[in-house]
């Protein structure tokens, strides 16, 4: 097992570096330092020097990937590849082309994506669960075909609508939580909860379809009949039998999404006004920062190799068959 | 009558809704008396599980029970509420079905799954019940229960996997087991195990078992009484020695002279003309009539039952006139000339072939061990000649076959075929050489392309190989092929899937016949048809042998075919040859210990020949990490303590066989 | 009134793509295996009905990927009528009067005044504080306040009794049609259909056609008059830009799937089939491309083409080539990080059927891996590629949406959904609230969206018999 987690843990570096300088390339080749300065500093009435100035505050002044003026081991390392993109394998993200250190912004804004993120996945892995139990109970009675014609409808509605209608509704004209905005605390919650119910309306359309489909499967399966000659009801035969097994698909998708939790919902931050990581990689897009663009990207990787990896752990976990070599 | 257990009565089932649905039980009479062992005998399709699921009611949702009536003792069972037919099910009847490996559940424990039934039976106070279920394992056999309750289903062989389905049927004290198929499975020597158990336990609890199966052989071990079933009904009730003796029904009359064996060497089997019929239609005529070799006016009216005695009967118009039936004209063949094994120059020549997959394992997934599928395997075939390996599923026969027709990469070894040596060949020359060696597969269906004609099926071994150049030449031959194998010339435009299993086959053989092979690889090419369809393929290959000097090296686990159709037979266990040698010789008088147990547990249709069932304790070991010495000697009745240390050569004795046992060499 | 043909990227690719789709129709139609399941698509309610609007969203599509320079009416010097400058397509050319009548800001749906009071100068040369009237809308009506009501009632009375009258062609076409191909009488086609005895379902099908004709002739008629769906921030009218985002919806959708599909069935198929080092290769990449989170490369592909686009900006000769050329990049980008799924199905299908006695038969036979690909694998894998494609559908136009919110999707000049839920967010906040642009672009992209994913699961339960059987 440990042997196997040190394995996987090495699998990850060349996948880390390949999305390095895939990054790198992006950022540094396809549009040269020259061109972010001119960018930022507006198009057309810009000297050379200003540019020059720009890029060296933010360090973007050095050579590509190979310094001939500097000696010995400095003629890679004092160079934008090293500084801007190897550096990040130590989790040192630098500062932000605004100045900020983007390490502490991260450990600060990570903590109310995950008060939205964390209920928005236990509610609606627990809603979704129900309810498709319940129609797999009723399967091909009318409660099940109308309820799959719910699913499909209400997954076919933008995700901002729900933001959008949900806040026009409860906010502004019931006033019954606040529109937007965030606190520290206890006080949060009347900030949150909007968001987490919309969080979690906004999945019940397909999440309910997909388990819906996975218990589908598992009832068709010989065990169940056998389940059934033993003489169990048909509760039992659901709970004990169909449910844990179709658990393991379900856990397992969830594990995978697990670490990106850390990342937040682009979206539902922005509009909520909630200070969380996605709230700020929505910024760092919109205000063209691309040192913070980077840094998330990167963490974005690490994050989904770490999910892959518990996906396997945890797929050891629920499944009795599987174990790991 | 008081000993009466199950009544079934006019039982019907229909499958599908809409305009047609399929009449899978279509009116079926059955009684069962209390202990004894009922045998329901059909060919695939009939309607035997279906009538199974329909008395435990736990048909798929597509199944509805029109009409009929079930009496279990005295409880009608189609009238009762759900919640009163759960007592009964898993309580006075209880089931066991034929795939052990999907039948249990993967990710509970076989204590948790065996105590579900035994809690409802027996309440919820933990003590009693982890004492039931220990007992109960142990009633069915299971080494070390105490420890095996905690092990989930995949670590476990199918044959112990049976055993607990068994243990946890009998949770329930049930008057009647239903087993549908319980064997089909398994292999012969574990078929023999189960078999032998569910006996045992007959005798202990006294109870009735309704056994579904379409292998004569074995109802002719176990069956107290026996129904035949054809199109969805009954057609005959016999007790099953008589049934043995005399079949009232052409239909079974038609099926034991459609079982290969020995005696039928040198004459064509006997086939049962067309296809079962369909049952999403009504019939007015006997449903046997179209394949009836008996078939007269009178048939175009369907018969009635005919109680013939007490509780034996038949449904067939020359019901009672079975006693003066003159066997089938037998068609012999013409007599091939029998030449002594082995004194042309072989056209296919093995000399230790060995196929390992690599285990991975660690950080960087060094290879630490293998899976030695085929590990030193020597066997030559002559031309127009017949060597059958035989062995359970898992010894690496099918693996040969791949290894020899380089499918597979052999690890070591040499194939020589005719002059060449088939490893040292130059890709460019091995696909020149593959028209040579050809493979028929087990699965008709997962062996041809289901989106391609069967035309161009057939066309592709001649377009890679250059056999016949232009297109017009192409395709009269696929007709004349398929001509060759009993097939209309129109099928060349159809799809696969469009045929029946039998006629599946017949295309494959056709296939590899287009590229005028010397030898054909048949992997088990019947196991997955009908007894009556198996005789049409066993006939065709036969006659083919004959008019094109064709070789086979037959791969099968079968006894009967080995002994209707091979000239010579190599016996394998775990990766290596046990023994190899004439067909009558090895048949008839087995030397090497695990031959003598594989025939023994082979059930006989000929009720006379009973012969003491030599049982072999456990299961095969994993190729991955064989037993020390002789692979075989856990399980070997005559084990001796050279046996653990070295492996025994294979070795000629003086009548010309090989043979791989320090007790036989030592015998010598 | 047609100047110089444009064919923009996007529309040569559109093309493209239904040339294809035309091909592989033909093909299909010869091949059983592939006729079949469409044939149960086509007998299925939901099937034939959602096809229907389905093609309707096609059509507005298609017309608007159709563009030139129209001529403009006056002539130059030569006598030659001169061109405009302007790029519009032919389905502009057939809602000119929509395309036209701009007022001067919001106005709500069938309003005959703005949104807003302003200050008005009457002829009497006195200001007064008031809605004014619109330009266009409702300009016909002398007293909009008495007539309003009953002028739309005889406008929608108007436009069902013309789409009533179509349909009824329509209808009758159809069943004549059908007579004359069963080779019965007119009366006795009428009556299965009705009675709904035929296996395609004509009856659903012409139900929902003809609702389809109803809404489209009340909307011309009423849209004559009126802004049916009210006026943005610049007096557009909201009606004809939810039509006009029909087409960006619709090449998200499509071109994204079109451009990764060669890449994923390519690299799928040879990572399954060849296994060993291609296999790892193949690997690598896409758990590569996978790792970095959709959005963020999206954002940081779509920056870069900002700048490329803000620094070379005299490359591009129009607005609107500038802004197809986004959308192109948009949908490759997407192709992108969306190929690596598909490609895996592809992988772990292809390692599947190598395995498949077929093809080792092949093997046996001699031959290439090349014409296994061909004939064995490709062939069995085909209907995981169409069900992935109709699947993928709906997600991409949702996504569209979201994208274009947050800055990184389509040109913020071009007509989308997302640009109009985009300024609907600001909208919202007004006082009194502007609903009317996202409620426009909801109520179309739910239909799209909606018809796609209920078309989708008919597509996949026919071409998915194990998905058929657990129903």
């Amino acid at each position: 097992m440990i042997a196997y987690i040190i394995r996987r843990m090495f699998y990850a570096i060349p996948i880390l570096l390949g999305v390095n300088i895939l990054t790198f390339v992006l950022f540094f080749v396809v549009n040269s330092p020259d061109d972010m300065a001119r960018m930022h500093l507006g198009m057309k009435r810009v000297t050379p020097e200003a540019i020059e100035n720009w890029k060296s505050e933010r360090g973007y002044d050095k050579p590509l990937l190979f310094n001939a003026s500097s000696q010995g081991v400095g003629q890679l390392t004092d160079t934008i590849f090293f500084n801007k993109s190897l550096k990040l394998f130590q989790f040192d993200f630098g500062s932000s082309d605004s100045g900020r250190d983007i390490g502490y912004d991260i450990s600060q804004r990570m903590w109310p994506s995950l008060a939205i993120a964390i209920p928005v996945l236990v509610i609606g892995l627990m809603v979704n669960i129900t309810y498709a139990l319940l129609i797999a109970f009723f399967r091909a009675t009318y409660i099940d075909i109308w309820s799959v014609v719910l699913c499909v409808v209400m997954m076919s509605i933008s995700g901002l609508f729900y933001i959008i209608g949900g806040q026009y509704l409860v906010s502004k004209l019931l006033h019954l939580v606040p529109i937007s905005g965030y606190d520290t605390g206890l006080s949060a919650i009347k900030f949150l909860i909007l968001p987490v119910v919309i969080g979690v309306v906004g999945g019940i359309g397909a999440g309910t379809r997909w388990y819906r489909t996975l218990f589908l499967e598992e009832i068709n399966r010989d065990y169940v009949r056998t389940a059934r000659a033993k003489g169990l009801s048909e509760g039992v035969v659901l709970f004990r039998h169909v449910l844990k097994n179709a658990m393991i698909p379900i856990l397992t998708g969830v594990v995978v999404v697990l670490p990106l939790l850390f990342m937040g919902s682009l979206i539902t931050e922005s509009f909520f006004g909630i200070p969380g990581l996605g709230s700020y990689t929505i910024d760092a897009i919109s205000q063209q920062d691309f040192a913070i663009v980077r840094a998330m990207v990167f963490l974005g990787s690490v994050l989904y190799i770490l999910g892959l990896l518990l996906t396997d752990i945890s797929y050891t976990l629920v499944d009795p068959r599987v174990r790991l070599s | 009558m008081s000993d009466i257990l199950l009544k079934v009565e006019k039982l019907e089932t229909w499958l599908g809704d809409g305009d047609r649905p399929v009449r899978a039980v279509d009116g079926v009479d059955l009684t069962i008396r209390k202990g004894e062992t009922f045998a329901l005998l059909g060919e695939s399709g009939c309607g035997k599980s279906m009538t199974a699921l329909s008395i435990m009611r736990l048909l798929p949702p597509v199944g509805r029970i029109k009409g009929g009536q079930v009496l279990l003792g005295k409880t009608s069972l189609l009238d009762l509420p759900e919640y009163a037919m759960r007592e009964e099910r898993g309580g006075r009847m209880a089931m066991i079905f034929q795939e052990p490996m999907t039948s249990l559940n993967p990710v509970l424990t076989i204590g948790q799954q065996i105590g579900e039934a035994v809690r409802i039976r027996e309440g919820a106070d933990k003590k009693t019940r982890d004492q039931r279920i220990i007992e109960l394992l142990n009633s069915v056999g299971i080494p070390d229960p105490a420890r095996r309750v905690h092990e989930y289903p995949h670590q476990l062989s199918g044959g112990m996997k049976q055993r607990v389905m068994i243990a946890m049927a009998l949770a329930g004290h049930p008057e009647l087991l239903i087993a549908d198929e319980p064997t089909t499975a398994l292999d012969v020597t574990i078929q023999a195990q189960v078999l032998t158990l569910l006996k045992e336990l007959q005798q202990k609890t006294g109870m009735a078992i309704l056994l579904i199966t379409h292998d004569l052989g074995v109802v002719s071990e176990v069956a107290d009484r026996v129904a035949v079933m054809y199109a969805g009904q009954i057609i005959e009730v016999a007790d099953a020695k008589r049934f043995f003796q005399q079949p009232q029904h052409p239909y079974s009359e038609k099926l034991f002279q459609s079982l290969p064996d020995s005696n039928k060497r040198t004459q064509r089997l006997a086939v049962i003309k067309g296809t079962v019929p369909a049952l999403n239609q009504t019939f007015t005529a006997c449903r046997f009539m179209d394949r009836c070799h008996r078939a007269f006016e009178a048939c175009h009216q369907a018969p009635g039952w005919t109680q013939l005695q007490s509780d034996e009967g038949v449904r067939c118009h020359l019901a009672g006139q079975a006693a003066h039936w003159l066997p089938d004209q037998k068609q012999v063949q013409s007599q091939q000339p029998v030449d002594e094994v082995g004194r042309q120059s072989p056209l296919l020549d093995v000399k230790d072939l060995k196929v390992h997959f690599p285990i991975h394992k660690g950080i960087f997934k060094r290879i630490v061990g293998h899976v030695k599928a085929v590990d030193g395997v020597s066997l030559a075939i002559a031309p127009g000649k017949t060597l059958a390996l035989v062995g359970e599923s898992g010894c690496g026969k099918t693996t040969v076959g791949k290894g020899i027709l380089q499918l597979l990469k052999p690890t070591a070894g040499l194939v020589a075929f005719e002059s060449d040596e088939l490893t040292q060949l130059s890709a460019q020359a091995l696909r020149k050489r593959r028209a040579d060696l050809q493979i028929i597969f087990q699965d008709p269906m997962a062996s041809m392309n289901p989106r391609m004609l069967v035309g161009d099926i057939i066309e592709e071994g001649m377009r890679a190989q250059g056999v016949a150049r232009s297109s017009t030449q192409r395709r009269e031959r696929t007709l004349q092929l398929l001509e060759q194998v009993g097939l209309p010339e129109d099928s060349a435009s159809r799809y696969p899937h469009e045929f029946s299993g039998g006629q599946r086959q017949r295309i494959c053989v056709a296939r590899a016949l287009a590229v005028d092979p010397k030898l054909i690889i048949c992997d088990e090419p019947t196991s997955a048809l009908d007894v009556s369809v198996q005789a049409q393929i066993l006939n065709l290959l036969k006659s083919l042998q004959q008019s094109r000097g064709l070789a086979y090296l037959f791969i099968t686990h079968n006894i009967s075919v080995v002994a209707y159709l091979a000239d010579e037979v190599a016996v394998m266990y775990l990766g290596r040859i046990v023994e190899r040698g004439a067909v009558e010789q090895l048949l008839t008088e087995p030397k090497h210990p695990y031959t003598q147990a594989l025939l023994s547990a082979v059930p006989l249709v000929d009720s006379e020949a009973k012969r003491a069932v030599i049982r072999l304790e456990g299961d095969m070991p994993s190729p991955a990490n064989p037993p020390a010495g002789c692979h075989f000697h856990p399980r070997c009745p005559v084990a001796m303590a050279e046996c653990q240390k070295a492996y025994p050569e294979l070795r000629a004795l003086p009548d010309g066989r090989f043979v791989s046992c320090f007790k036989v060499q030592e015998g010598l | 009134m047609m100047g110089e043909w444009v064919i923009l990227w996007t529309d040569a690719l559109i093309f493209i793509l239904v040339f294809f789709s035309i091909a592989f129709g033909y093909y299909a139609a010869g091949k059983e295996h592939l006729r079949g399941p469409w044939r149960l698509v086509v007998r299925s309610r939901v099937g034939v009905s959602t096809l229907v609007i389905l093609s309707f969203y096609v059509i507005v599509g298609l017309l608007d990927s159709i563009h030139f320079h129209p001529l403009l009416p006056s002539k130059d010097q030569a006598g030659q009528q001169t061109q405009s400058a302007e790029v519009i397509s032919l389905f502009d050319h057939l809602v000119t009067p929509l395309r036209v009548r701009q007022e001067k800001t919001y106005s709500a749906p069938l309003a005959t005044h703005l949104y807003a009071k302003e200050n008005i100068e009457l002829a009497s040369g006195e200001v007064i504080r008031d809605y004014p009237r619109l330009t266009y809308g409702g300009a016909h009506l002398q007293h909009p306040d008495q007539e309003w009501s009953r002028d739309i009632w005889r406008l929608t009375g108007i436009g069902v009794l013309k789409g009533l009258l179509v349909s009824v062609v329509v209808t009758n076409i159809l069943i004549a049609l059908l007579a004359g191909r069963w080779k019965t009488s007119f009366g006795a086609v009428a009556k299965v259909l009705i009675k709904e005895q035929t296996t395609v379902p004509w009856r659903v099908l012409l139900a929902t056609l003809s609702s389809v004709i109803l809404v489209l002739f009340w909307c011309v008629e009423l849209s004559s008059h009126y802004h049916i769906l009210g006026t943005d921030k610049v007096g557009e009218d909201v009606f004809y830009q939810a039509l006009k985002s029909i087409r960006t919806g619709l090449l998200i959708g499509t071109l994204t799937t079109l451009v990764m599909l060669p890449a994923a069935i390519l690299l799928g198929i040879m990572a399954g089939y060849f296994r060993g080092w291609v296999d790892d290769v193949i690997q690598y990449t896409y758990t590569t491309l996978n790792s970095i989170p959709g959005v963020l490369l999206i954002a940081a592909a779509i920056l870069m083409l900002q700048i490329y686009m803000s620094n070379h900006a005299d490359e591009f000769n129009s607005l609107v080539e500038r802004a197809d050329l986004r959308l192109l990049f948009l949908c490759i980008i997407l192709g992108v990080t969306s190929w690596t799924g598909l490609c895996r199905l592809l992988r772990g299908e292809a390692m599947k059927l190598r395995e498949a006695d077929y093809v080792q038969a092949a093997v046996a036979f001699g031959v290439g891996h090349f014409t296994i690909i061909v004939r064995h694998i490709l062939p069995n894998v085909l209907h995981i590629v169409l069900i992935t494609v109709v699947l993928d559908f709906s997600g991409l136009v949702l996504a569209e949406a979201v994208l274009s919110y947050v800055n990184i999707g389509v040109d913020p000049t071009m007509n989308s959904w997302g640009n109009m839920i985009n300024s609907a967010r600001l909208e919202m906040a007004r006082e009194p609230v502007v609903w009317w642009s996202l409620l426009a672009s909801m109520l179309f992209m739910f239909i799209l969206v909606l018809s796609a994913n209920l078309f989708s699961d008919v597509v996949r339960d026919a071409f998915d018999p194990r998905l058929r059987s657990s129903r």
